[in-house]
């Protein structure tokens, strides 16, 4: 029995409705857990003054420089924290097994480590992909640790770092699958674990994988650099589930849903029912696929397009990923141990040349992608581009080399 | 002394320890899918196997409690496998379609909603607020479960035009990432600055550095080093609050929520876009924050009631063009919604498309 409950009637009022209630939660963990208690003191109070009341420090574990968030409160009286029980309350951010995946017992020892240990409150999971393990003393923060880390999990990244990759549920259980997302992910982000833990970039760096143009994990918008899967033959089509789909849906809805819908006019619908697709103008963003997944998939000659530079809001502005590899294959050892170079390749690149607090985005903003693309040793390629540049500030000297090389390329 | 324990630095775990066995014998080799029914997925692979999954929706923040409560039903009623979607819902593997039923059940029994699959508005993704971070404006946790608790249908049920995924985030960075509605805390007033504290914790020239519009200057105040702010410049984004916690940007009243739509990140049919501001000034309003789900909801409806099938809320507002937009939705269009930021003229419209 822990000690007594402080009055939440703010946090009362989150109890009530049909969603599952994290309130309820955190005062389930209170009865016996004086840490929690006062935590629900700060968080009352916060919900009370609408203010937040936790700074950053330095709280680490031996032979890492990251992966642990600190978190001491600032709600004090006479220099005296009035919620003593919760004045350090520190999450440890561990990588999940790829795709997500867990087995039960697995799950139970995570409770227990951190019953023992933490506070028993875990987020499965956080927007960057961890396991986050919320509430934790200063002192606990290493015998934690170690207990996960005999587990076989380890730390993530925090702070200007490689971060925690994230990859869909892909190969394991989604037919669009167009290569081992899994398999790309962990060897991203193993081959990286000096810079996620040992915090030393300009700013934070992600990867984030998915398996197919739906791209499920978010990455043209969020990762450094996006692996996000393709095929360049033509897409499969079998024309009897397609006549089966027409007649079940009807010819209305598949014109007005699946052919009309097509961004780039590549698919017709025959008179028998059949479906014509036009695979060299077709720019595989799925719609058609998803729509009929049981008659169209993904061709056989598989691969990856690789976008770099996504990032959110700061500092100038939102900014997408765009086009460095339009096609590479990922199916042998060598495809891998490529994209092992060419990842290695950029992240030094970002962090010799960009500036403090600057993501790969603002760097190649800044720098322009060209110089970006030869920094990391990559050919241009018109898939990079929407379209021409359209303004003549460029000055064109070498204009004739540049020309032969293009030449040179299309030739081989 | 013992040597202090060195880190294994194992990096992220092999996935097949923690894999489904169907999944695992059929990895790489899945064929098709249908969704029998809202939060339920049946996925056929080559080899004539069929795994179904049931999906239901968890408040993020878990206590082991909870934890373990899932972990039993998985044992007891599934095939003691589990996995998380990115929007934090759980998903039960089970490789007997006879199991689904009961697996539901269960699951409803115990409090946890099934859906969150195909056109329905899925688990908000969300960030920390007030519970863990040390920069909110206000608590994630809290707003997604109001905002949930009035979407229960619309989790539970495929209803709307297209999948509909919705974020929160508690400060202008954006934890939260895009979203076919993103509901975000907006600053409305420059920061105040604790002058006493920067002089002892601040590092003024990584400060400086941070502002996007270059509003704050190193400055003398009181006979210390400190520094000030040009407030016509500034822009409240917040941005120099997590460096430097003196500039203090949070604010009771004048931090506001403002709500943006039409943030897609799958290639289908248009490329990705990011979301744009639909509304702001709404209040702060805790513990369950009425006005953001009045707007919402006005939103959701006039996109379920109008847009066409596989349409997404992006989509639907560039068919029928954002004054009819504004129009269904019944937002007020004001002149914050012109973009006036680098490379907001590509915002204009540069035609004469005008629908009447
Ligand atoms: C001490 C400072 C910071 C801490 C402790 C911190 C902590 C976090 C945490 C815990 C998350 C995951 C949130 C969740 O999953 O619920 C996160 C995500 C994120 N943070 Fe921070 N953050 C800090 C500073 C910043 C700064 C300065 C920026 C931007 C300039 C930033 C940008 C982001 C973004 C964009 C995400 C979402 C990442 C994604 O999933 O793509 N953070 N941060
Ligand atoms: C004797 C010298 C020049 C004369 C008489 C002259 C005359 C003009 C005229 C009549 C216009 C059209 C204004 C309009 O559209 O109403 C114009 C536009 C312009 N001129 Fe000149 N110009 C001269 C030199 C230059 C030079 C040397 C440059 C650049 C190096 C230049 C760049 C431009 C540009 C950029 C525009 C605007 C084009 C547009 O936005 O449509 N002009 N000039
Ligand atoms: S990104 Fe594509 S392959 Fe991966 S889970 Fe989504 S639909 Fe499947
Ligand atoms: S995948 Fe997209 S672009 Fe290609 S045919 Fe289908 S709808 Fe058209
Ligand atoms: S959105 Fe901002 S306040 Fe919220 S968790 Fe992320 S950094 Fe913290
Ligand atoms: S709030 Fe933003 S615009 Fe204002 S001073 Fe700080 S960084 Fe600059």
């Amino acid at each position: 029995m822990a000690k007594q409950m402080h009055d939440t009637p703010m946090l009362d009022q989150l109890e009530s409705g049909p969603w599952p209630s994290f309130v309820t939660g955190l005062k389930r963990l209170a009865n016996d857990n004086d840490m929690m208690v006062d935590l629900l003191g700060q968080l009352e109070t916060s919900y009370q003054t609408r203010k937040g009341y936790w700074k950053g420090g330095t709280v680490g574990v031996i032979g890492y420089g990251g992966g642990i968030i600190p978190r001491f409160t600032e709600l004090k009286k006479d220099g005296k924290p009035i919620y003593p029980d919760a004045a350090e309350f520190h999450t440890l951010r561990v990588m999940p097994p790829p795709g997500m995946h867990y087995d039960t017992n697995t799950m139970r020892k995570f409770c227990d480590i951190w019953e023992k240990y933490g506070s028993g409150l875990i987020a499965f999971h956080g927007q960057s992909g961890d396991i986050m393990f919320q509430g934790c003393s200063t002192d606990n923060v290493q015998p934690a640790f170690d207990e996960i880390n005999e587990m076989g999990f380890d730390l993530g990244g925090a702070g200007p770092a490689v971060r925690t990759g994230m990859s869909c549920v892909g190969a394991a259980r989604c037919e669009n699958s167009c290569f081992d997302e899994g398999r790309t992910m962990r060897m991203l982000v193993n081959n990286a674990l000096d810079d996620m833990h040992r915090p030393a970039l300009p700013y934070k760096f992600k990867y984030k994988v998915s398996g197919c143009p739906n791209d499920c994990m978010n990455s043209v918008q969020r990762a450094d650099l996006a692996t996000i899967g393709t095929w360049r033959d033509d897409m499969k089509v079998d024309q009897e589930e397609v006549k089966a789909f027409v007649a079940k849906a009807g010819r209305k809805y598949v014109i007005d849903n699946v052919i009309t819908r097509c961004p780039t006019q590549a698919l017709s619908l025959n008179d028998d029912d059949t479906l014509a697709v036009d695979n060299p103008s077709c720019v595989r963003c799925m719609h058609c696929i998803n729509v009929m997944n049981k008659a169209l998939s993904p061709g056989d000659d598989k691969g990856v397009t690789l976008l770099c530079g996504g990032k959110r809001t700061l500092k100038i502005g939102d900014l997408m990923g765009t086009v460095i590899v339009p096609f590479h294959k990922m199916e042998t050892d060598e495809d891998f141990e490529w994209l092992e170079e060419l990842a290695t390749e950029i992240l030094d690149f970002f962090a010799e040349n960009a500036l403090e607090h600057e993501r790969t985005g603002e760097m190649i903003e800044r720098i322009g992608l060209t110089n970006f693309l030869e920094g990391v040793g990559l050919e241009i390629d018109p898939n990079m581009i929407s379209r021409p540049r359209m303004n003549p500030y460029f000055r064109s000297d070498d204009w004739d080399e540049e020309a032969a090389k293009w030449a040179e390329r299309s030739a081989q | 002394m013992s040597e202090p324990r060195m880190p294994i630095e194992s990096g992220v775990p092999e996935m097949e320890p923690y894999l489904h066995p169907v999944l695992k014998k059929n990895y790489g080799q899945w064929a098709w899918h249908e969704r029998p029914r809202p939060g339920v997925l049946h996925h056929v692979a080559k080899s004539g196997d069929s795994i179904w999954t049931v999906r239901a929706g968890t408040q993020r923040q878990m206590d082991v409690y909870t934890i373990r409560k899932l972990m039993d039903i998985a044992d007891e009623f599934a095939e003691g496998y589990v996995r998380f979607t990115i929007r934090s819902n759980i998903e039960y593997m089970v490789s007997e379609e006879s199991k689904v039923q009961p697996l539901i059940d269960k699951l409803e029994a115990e409090g946890f909603p099934i859906g969150g699959t195909g056109n329905s508005v899925s688990m908000i993704s969300h960030t920390q607020g007030w519970l863990h971070c040390d920069i909110p404006g206000t608590d994630a946790s809290g707003a997604v479960k109001a905002l949930m608790d009035d979407l229960h249908h619309e989790f539970t049920h495929e209803e709307m035009p297209n999948r509909v995924r919705m974020t929160t985030s508690c400060c202008q960075i954006n934890c939260g990432g895009q979203g076919d509605i993103a509901i975000n805390i907006q600053h409305t007033k420059p920061p105040k600055i604790d002058h006493d504290q920067v002089a002892n914790v601040c590092e003024r020239p990584s400060v400086v550095a941070r502002c996007p519009v270059a509003a704050i200057r190193p400055a003398m105040v009181n006979g210390k080093p400190s520094l000030e702010v040009d407030e016509k410049k500034c822009i409240c984004c917040g941005a120099c609050f997590p460096p430097c916690p003196p500039m203090q940007i949070n604010d009771p009243e004048h931090s506001k929520f403002a709500i943006w739509v039409g943030g897609k990140n799958s290639n289908a049919r248009s490329k990705p876009t990011f979301h744009k501001l639909v509304a702001s000034g709404v209040p702060n309003n805790p513990p369950r924050w009425p006005e953001v789900s009045k707007i919402v909801m006005q939103i959701l409806n006039a996109y379920k009631a109008d847009a066409k099938d596989w349409e997404r809320i992006g989509e639907w507002a560039e068919r029928i063009g954002w004054p009819k937009f504004f129009e269904k939705t019944g937002l007020p269009f004001t002149k914050y919604h012109i973009d006036n930021w680098r490379g907001g003229r590509d915002n204009l419209n540069a035609s004469a498309h005008i629908r009447f």
